[in-house]
């Protein structure tokens, strides 16, 4: 036993080495940068050391009780559920309808993949397009019907929408081949059953269906719900934050303080983004307890 | 169960409508990258471009667009980042995932619930350290390999759960028996288990490389120098412009778009039977 120990760690030491040089030693600096005032002019260069001083939890004070984080905070919120919502529900339509029995149902399932299979980044590049106010296709649709389309980027209201749709677009795919994965998975002896003591189809949708899908749909929701909250690449692309910075998810936010030079804030931020998630997760583990589901 | 007509005909039509929506903003693109400059801006709808043209793809290449004549750099930087993040993942992990499939150790369970967390960090946590360690300590702004150290470290923790769930399918006994034939563990690992994981380590490879080849912040973070850039951002500099290079913009997303697209049909079965048991269940 003890050898097939030491064989153990053999086998984990080269990923334990590298993940603890560029993983733990940075997520552990970041933690300790959110509690100092390092920013661009003090921070080392190739040229100098390093200047910067502990602040305590000044950085959290700031941050916490700002307007700026409690908007961004309940726009994030509000972000991540709207899309993980229709995700969630437009995946579930589809892959119920892509459940049954019928002709050129392989050609609709790869079609309807085909957002899943773009770059999120080109998406949210080629939707700017689309959104365009002038010569956008979206607002020359919307003509056509005698709508007057908004500026879809740079209206106050519709900003927050445009990247919403967007990565509705992109995410359904994903939820659908989940579910329907999760539909394809349950024995058919159980709808026999169902048959046998006189279900009829709604009956059977109701009582077999849905409480079999329970544990892959609590398992993608949860997914769903950290890489929504963690997206970058739409917002950036889309809205790039505009107008007004309004639009600016916390993890945008937290690179835009970067990239501004105030390093401090921009690692305050990202742990609080990460301490939000974790006790997301452990809550949500716990009202759905999926551990019964795990192995 | 017999389905009524009426249902079959909603379920066409539902399914045709969605469809649309998931298509048309591909063909779009595509139609688009095919367009000349007058009629990208038109405010007619032509699905199929009425003069077309391959301007947009030629200027890519063309040093005076907003590429910089960067296009073969900017592919081969992608590229060259992406093999070799994928090359350094999964033969890193491989090892890993195998011992926290079949061994018991102590810290078994905080290592695999570390790499399960590791999926929640947002990649701006690590920003500012890794910026600092490998721009300032390590020197690497504007080489391929300040991405690639960037990528492993979201690579290879998704890496390990995915082979971890594919060796925990894989059945023992080939291996005790290899052991009585008188393999060590590591030939036992390195004769047995590799061969047979073949299709698994493939698609986690691919995932892999799809994941650098798409990566955006990071080398928006690392690439300061137009010849060091990757495809992503160099999609990002047409959008920048004053004036708004669309043709060219769509050209480029059609070419980074395909090897992706290839891929998917090739691997999509595989993503989610392994994402579902190894990024989900743990």
């Amino acid at each position: 036993m003890r050898e097939r120990m030491w064989v153990a760690y053999a086998f984990l030491a080269p990923v334990a080495v590298v993940m603890a040089v560029i993983v733990i030693y940075p997520l552990i600096g970041s933690v300790v940068s959110s509690f100092t005032d390092l920013d661009r002019s003090n921070s080392a260069t190739v040229f100098r050391p390093g200047s910067e001083e502990f602040v305590g939890i000044d950085n959290y004070v700031t941050v916490l009780t700002s307007e700026e984080f409690r908007g961004r905070l309940t726009w994030t919120v509000v972000w991540t559920a709207a899309n993980v919502f229709f995700h969630f529900t437009f995946g579930l339509g589809l892959a119920l309808l892509l459940n049954q029995r019928f002709r050129g149902r392989t050609v609709y399932r790869l079609i309807l993949m085909l957002p899943w299979a773009v770059p999120a980044f080109i998406s949210a590049v080629s939707w700017r397009y689309i959104f365009n106010g002038e010569y956008g296709v979206l607002n020359l649709f919307l003509e056509g019907f005698g709508i007057d389309g908004p500026n879809w980027l740079s209206d106050p209201f519709w900003a927050y929408v445009a990247p919403i749709i967007v990565n509705v677009w992109l995410g359904v795919p994903f939820m659908m081949v989940a579910l329907l994965g999760g539909m394809q998975s349950i024995p058919a002896d159980l709808y026999e059953a169902a048959r046998v003591d006189g279900a009829n189809r709604r009956q059977a949708f109701w009582n077999v269906t849905i409480p079999q899908l329970k544990s892959v749909s609590v398992a993608v929701t949860m997914l769903g719900i950290i890489w929504t909250f963690n997206l970058f690449v739409v917002i950036f692309l889309t809205t790039g934050g505009g107008p007004g910075g309004r639009t600016d998810i916390l993890v945008t936010e937290s690179f835009n303080l970067f990239q501004a030079g105030q390093y401090a804030i921009a690692a305050t931020y990202s742990v609080i983004i990460l301490s939000l998630l974790l006790v997301f997760v452990t809550f949500y583990q716990r009202i759905f307890r999926t551990e019964d589901v795990a192995r | 169960m017999k389905q009524p007509l009426w249902e079959k005909v909603a379920t066409h039509v539902i399914l045709i409508f969605a469809s649309l929506i998931a298509i048309f903003p591909i063909l779009w693109v595509i139609s688009t990258s095919f367009k000349n400059q007058f009629d990208v801006l038109s405010t007619e709808i032509h699905l199929i471009p009425e003069k077309p043209t391959l301007e947009n793809y030629e200027s890519l290449f063309n040093p005076g667009s907003a590429t910089g004549g960067f296009f073969w750099n900017w592919f081969g930087n992608s590229l060259l980042i992406a093999v070799l993040t994928t090359i350094l993942s999964v033969f890193l992990a491989s090892t890993a995932a195998y011992s926290l499939s079949r061994y018991r150790f102590w810290g078994k369970r905080p290592m695999t619930s570390f790499f399960l967390t590791s999926q929640m960090f947002p990649a701006v946590i690590l920003l500012v350290p890794l910026f600092q360690l490998l721009a300032i300590q390590f020197r690497l702004l504007n080489t391929p390999w300040a991405l690639v150290l960037a990528y492993a470290t979201t690579a290879i923790p998704f890496c390990v759960l995915m082979l971890k769930s594919y060796f925990d399918t894989l059945p023992i006994e080939l291996e005790e028996a290899a052991k009585i034939d008188g393999l060590g563990p590591f030939g036992a690992f390195w004769r047995i288990v590799v061969p047979l994981s073949t299709p698994g380590i493939a698609v986690t490879a691919f995932y892999a490389f799809i994941t650098a080849w798409n990566e955006f912040l990071y080398a928006l973070v690392f690439l300061t120098k137009p010849e060091a850039f990757t495809l992503p951002i160099g999609v990002r500099l047409f959008i920048n412009q004053f004036t708004q290079n669309w043709g060219g913009t769509m050209a480029l997303s059609v070419i980074v778009t395909i090897p992706v697209m290839l891929f998917f049909y090739v691997a999509q079965r595989y993503l989610i039977s392994g994402l579902s048991t190894g990024g989900v269940k743990g």
